[in-house]
């Protein structure tokens, strides 16, 4: 991987503890605006928090310059060859800038990891899961600490074009950085 | 001759009812072949079924063509209704080539209720192999029928019937994706959980009480479980990364998920009321779809160990001694076990196309029994007769319901919106 000496450098020196705590639980109980029915009266299983690492919430900051910084890497996407996880060379620039954000901002990113909508649901999850994993471990190298980052995956279930044709296709296979 | 006249006038009205198209656009039946193993059997009008809001015969031929195992025949126009063993003579049915027919009556009681009496005779030599009765409510006319067809279903062929569950699938309209419980046949449905995120992977409790399923509602997939009496929900699994894949254990304790804790998807076991995590399966590749056999001692899950995605399956008492189960294909996804846990149902691709196939596990044969080019989500009836799963149709998702003994499948054709992730239901308690 061809990994930019000044990002690592950035993020070596800009990387301070991530001090947020959150109970995942919370964002996960029904009630969320998201379900119209279904009354969720959700409790957390057992045994789920103790794994779950805090997650923080948004930091907002109103300087300018972090406004900035988040609007150059909001949206960006890494896309993906068929069956493939690895990070082509033309998106390492895309996974550099999450990393110097992260590094310097020291949010929390969720990296939700897509596929084509061809083939098993559960199955796609997987390969998603493997894409969102792949640009986990490039943002570590680059020196985003691992509780800033939970790889996720949304499999086919949210894709960016909705044809069928190769085009289509390579949109969807994508991993997509969300930050919280 | 008052009499008689009254009563050709009944024959009249139900003549006409019975030249209304039979194919009604809620379910689309597609038998192919074999139609020769098929039991032939004609379903008359109940006598005064013109009386009942709607058309429970109907319902019933329905039901038993959904099955693909009856060959239904159509009576001639002006039959005399039968309303007693005594009144039905066989030698019409002999000649139309029936092997039984099925005829009744309505008649009023006191209070609204309604009384449903029909027998089921074979026609030569001649048998009756059913009586039954029912007095009802109008409101309840649908079960009755969906009864009835069991009834029959048992009564003709001897083996257990499959109308007495009901089946689970997710709609996507726009951006909302809704969950949703069904009769057999589709109709009926009632959401049980509307999102504006997507949700997938509904699974049944062996008692049909509760559906596990997938939901991205928080940006990120985690499982919940519903009570469907009481709409409750509980987060069973919320761990770090994806939770996915749910499936419960025979007896209803367990259930198989899929979490990423390691960094890749595998197996893991975890308690019903999520405590007592515990992994299950040990790769550095991709395991996922995990599904109990029916005896509760081994889980058969899809693996990209080798290459691709294969089905293997794994006992339960901790050996960890793994076998492949599929061989034929470099794609093969989604694995359900019959209920006697002699074959298992799954999705295959194979130049592009993606179809249901039926394997038996003691010879590993495999046969195909879905025809579209996008097959998914296959899930067997708690008979074991029929497999269920999702087609695409020009771009929109529909359930199919595919016969395991003859070729043939049902379209769900009722059920509006992107219709997928189909899971049917045990027998309902």
């Amino acid at each position: 991987m061809k990994v930019l000496p000044f990002v690592v450098a950035a993020a070596a020196v800009l990387l301070s503890a991530c001090a947020s705590t959150g109970n995942p639980a919370d964002s996960a109980n029904a009630g969320n605006a998201a379900i119209v029915s279904g009354n969720g009266a959700s409790t957390a299983g057992g045994g789920g928090s103790s794994l779950n690492p805090a997650q923080p919430l948004p930091q907002v900051d109103a300087a300018g310059a972090e406004a900035a910084a988040y609007a150059g890497v909001n949206g960006k996407s890494v896309f993906f060859d068929f069956d493939q996880s690895a990070i082509k060379d033309e998106y390492k620039g895309v996974v550099e800038a999450h990393a110097a954000y992260l590094g310097k901002y020291k949010g929390h990113v969720l990296v939700q990891g897509n596929t084509d909508v061809r083939g098993s649901r559960e199955y796609n999850l997987a390969l998603g899961q493997r894409r969102a994993e792949s640009v986990k471990q490039s943002l570590e190298v680059l020196g985003v600490k691992p509780d800033q980052v939970e790889a996720v995956s949304f499999g086919m279930e949210k894709p960016q074009a909705s044809g069928n044709t190769d085009g289509d296709h390579a949109q969807n296979r994508r991993a997509d950085f969300v930050y919280q | 001759m008052h009499r008689l006249i009254a009563y050709c006038w009944r024959v009249l009205l139900l003549a006409t009812m019975l030249a209304a198209p039979l194919a009604r656009a809620d379910l689309t039946v597609d038998i192919v072949g074999g139609g020769s193993s098929r039991y032939p059997l004609t379903i008359l009008p109940m006598q005064n079924e013109e009386w009942l809001p709607e058309a429970v015969t109907q319902t019933v031929k329905s039901d038993l063509a959904m099955t693909g195992l009856f060959g239904l025949l159509e009576p001639p126009g002006g039959t005399v209704l039968p309303a007693s063993p005594q009144a039905f003579d066989p030698v019409p049915w002999q000649q139309n080539g029936s092997r039984a027919v099925l005829y009744g009556k309505v008649t009023k009681l006191e209070g609204g209720l309604l009384r449903l009496t029909f027998w089921a005779e074979t026609v030569n030599p001649r048998e009756q192999k059913l009586a039954a009765e029912f007095d009802v409510h109008s409101s309840q006319l649908r079960d009755v029928a969906h009864r009835i067809a069991d009834m029959v279903y048992e009564a003709l062929l001897g083996s257990k019937s499959l109308f007495a569950s009901r089946i689970a699938f997710v709609v996507q309209k726009g951006k909302e994706s809704r969950l949703q419980v069904a009769d057999v046949d589709g109709r009926r449905a009632q959401t049980v959980l509307r999102s504006a995120e997507p949700i997938i992977s509904p699974a049944w409790s062996p008692d049909g009480s509760r559906l596990a399923y997938v939901s991205f509602e928080n940006k990120k997939p985690v499982i919940y479980v519903q009570d469907l009496a009481t709409g409750q929900r509980r987060l069973l699994a919320n761990f770090k990364g994806s939770n996915s894949a749910p499936t419960w254990s025979p007896d209803g304790r367990k259930l198989a998920i899929v979490l990423t804790l390691s960094g890749n998807s595998q197996v893991y076991i975890i308690n019903a009321d999520g405590t007592g995590l515990s992994r299950f399966s040990y790769s550095d590749a991709i395991d996922t779809e995990p599904v109990f056999s029916p005896d509760g001692r081994q889980i058969a899950f899809v693996s990209d160990r080798s290459g691709g995605p294969q089905i293997y399956i794994q006992p339960l008492d901790g050996s960890k001694t793994v076998r492949r189960v599929t061989f034929q294909g470099a794609y093969n996804v989604s694995p359900a076990f019959s209920p006697d846990g002699r074959q298992l149902a799954y999705v295959r691709r194979e130049a592009g196309r993606f179809k249901v196939m039926l394997q038996d596990l003691a010879s590993g044969d495999a046969r195909m029994i879905s025809n579209s080019a996008f097959d998914e989500s296959p899930s067997f009836a708690p008979n074991g007769k029929m497999v269920l799963y999702a087609s695409d149709e020009g771009g929109r998702s529909v359930l199919y319901a595919a016969s395991t003994q003859h070729p043939g499948r049902v379209k769900l054709g009722v059920l509006e919106g992107q219709v997928q992730d189909a899971a049917w239901g045990p027998f309902n308690p």
